[in-house]
């Protein structure tokens, strides 16, 4: 039994990273067409996830609900939502959904008029809390703060028309701190990351790594 | 008594949201038809998000987590028709059922492995779950590698490597790029942690200390001007789409 609980995962990992990694270098129609099998497999299974992450919202609201937590009766609009959108892109404008999606159907229209407006004012929003946060936290206290503080307000300034009406330099100078001094640490910091993820890789790939099959045996 | 006049506000808002919509409808600045009842909606979101920039409050959490269960709805629904139906349902379930074509019964072990997933749920046949982890980790581990080596390791290090003077450009391209090329090693050494940053190796790392600071400063900058535009697109659209007081 650890064999299958243990043995095979292990392997299927060692597996499909040693095939992955190899096909790469191997420019052959056979290879491509691997990549391209077990890219619409990763999509199929990645499919299935999501009916997990779905389980887990549910299950989530439905335990505040019925533990009677602090704003309980909110958790039923998450269902509400939820339920009017999958029956409306089930329904798919009267096709049903074995057929290939129909556009401007209800579901779009939820889609269009209740995602896309709440998810750009929620994102909006943000604009306020950070400069609020800014406000309170941006004190050039000391040489570095004060770069970054600098950076930022020069930045912000050259993004809009007022920062070329107050000097002609600020614009000019906002596109060089983006192209040079913060494409230089950009770059430092994205070389870091990319060794730390092909180190991580290869402890997956050789089972140094074992943190994705969760705890237990 | 504060309770109250919350209570208070929020009643006359709403009243006050229904009287301006119920107008436009009765002067035909809207029409009744889905597109203009949408833009009702949109307009009554927005709102409602914003209010929380008062406070917290029961219309904000409404509108909050009925976005959370149409999120949820819309994922749902693009996996189908985006994901399952073309690469499972399409070539293997109705060919199998139907026989107007050979089914692809390849496709099989995704879906015996997506099954497998979703015995994450059953609490004895849970570690029955690794095995399709296992494949997506693997997968991801292996093509991660490569890619990585030539998109953000070589493709990285290659114009940091570019010559100051090779003919044709300016001396301010060329400090730049001498520049470009102090700010990657000095940031690489300031992450490099085996070495006492002292001395000389204490310079540098402070240099890249400055290239850091520039770096989150102007990335703080540009994140605002991002929100922004989001903010001045709500507002467009509540001025110009739902009001019309803006052409």
């Amino acid at each position: 039994m650890t064999f299958l609980k243990r043995g095979v995962p292990l392997g299927i990992a060692f597996l499909m990273g040693v095939l992955m990694a190899f096909q790469y270098y191997v420019p052959h129609e056979h290879s491509k067409a691997f990549l391209e099998l077990m890219t619409r497999w990763d999509k199929i299974i990645a499919g299935f996830a999501v009916f997990i992450g779905a389980y887990s919202l549910f299950h989530l609201h439905y335990t505040r609900i019925k533990r009677r937590a602090a704003g309980w009766g909110y958790s039923f609009f998450v269902f509400v939502g939820a339920f009017v959108t999958i029956a409306f892109g089930l329904y798919n404008g009267g096709e049903a959904f074995w057929h290939d999606k129909k556009e401007g159907t209800m579901f779009d229209w939820i889609y269009m008029n209740i995602q896309v407006p709440a998810g750009a004012t929620i994102f909006s929003i943000l604009a306020f809390f950070m400069a609020s946060a800014a406000y309170r936290t941006f004190r050039a206290r000391t040489v570095e703060s004060t770069v970054l503080l600098v950076a930022a307000i020069i930045v912000m300034l050259g993004r809009v028309p007022v920062g070329a009406l107050i000097s002609q330099y600020i614009p000019v100078a906002a596109d060089w701190i983006m192209g040079v001094p913060n494409l230089a640490a950009k770059r430092g910091i994205l070389l870091g990351v990319s060794l730390g993820a092909i180190a991580t890789s290869i402890k997956i790939i050789f089972g140094v790594e074992r943190q994705y099959l969760g705890g237990g045996d | 008594m504060r309770k109250d006049r919350d209570f208070w506000i929020l009643v006359g808002t709403l009243a006050l949201f229904g009287a301006v919509n119920i107008s436009f409808f009765l002067v035909g600045r809207l029409q009744v038809n889905w597109e203009d009842f949408g833009i009702v909606l949109a307009a009554g979101i927005t709102l409602t998000m914003y209010s929380f920039l008062y406070k917290d409050n029961p219309a904000f959490k409404i509108a909050e987590n009925m976005y959370v269960g149409v999120a949820l709805g819309y994922t749902v629904i693009i996996t189908w028709f985006n994901a399952l139906k073309p690469d499972l349902y399409d070539p293997l379930l109705v060919p199998l059922f139907t026989w107007e074509r050979t089914p692809e019964y390849l496709l099989f072990a995704p879906m015996v492995l997506g099954v497998f997933m979703l015995m994450r749920l059953s609490t004895r046949l849970a570690w029955l779950s690794r095995w399709p982890f296992a494949f997506v980790v693997g997968l991801g581990a292996g093509i991660t590698i490569p890619n990585y080596i030539h998109t953000f390791v070589l493709k990285q290090i290659e114009p940091s490597l570019r010559p100051v003077f090779s003919g044709g450009e300016t001396v301010y391209m060329s400090i730049n790029t001498l520049l470009i090329l102090l700010g990657v090693i000095s940031v690489l050494i300031y992450f490099f942690f085996s070495t006492e940053h002292k001395g000389p190796i204490g310079v540098v790392s402070k240099i890249g200390i400055w290239f850091l600071m520039v770096s989150f400063g102007a990335s703080f900058g540009y994140t605002v001007m991002g929100r922004m535009s989001l903010l001045i697109g709500r507002t467009m659209f509540l001025l110009k789409d739902w009001l019309g007081v803006v052409q």
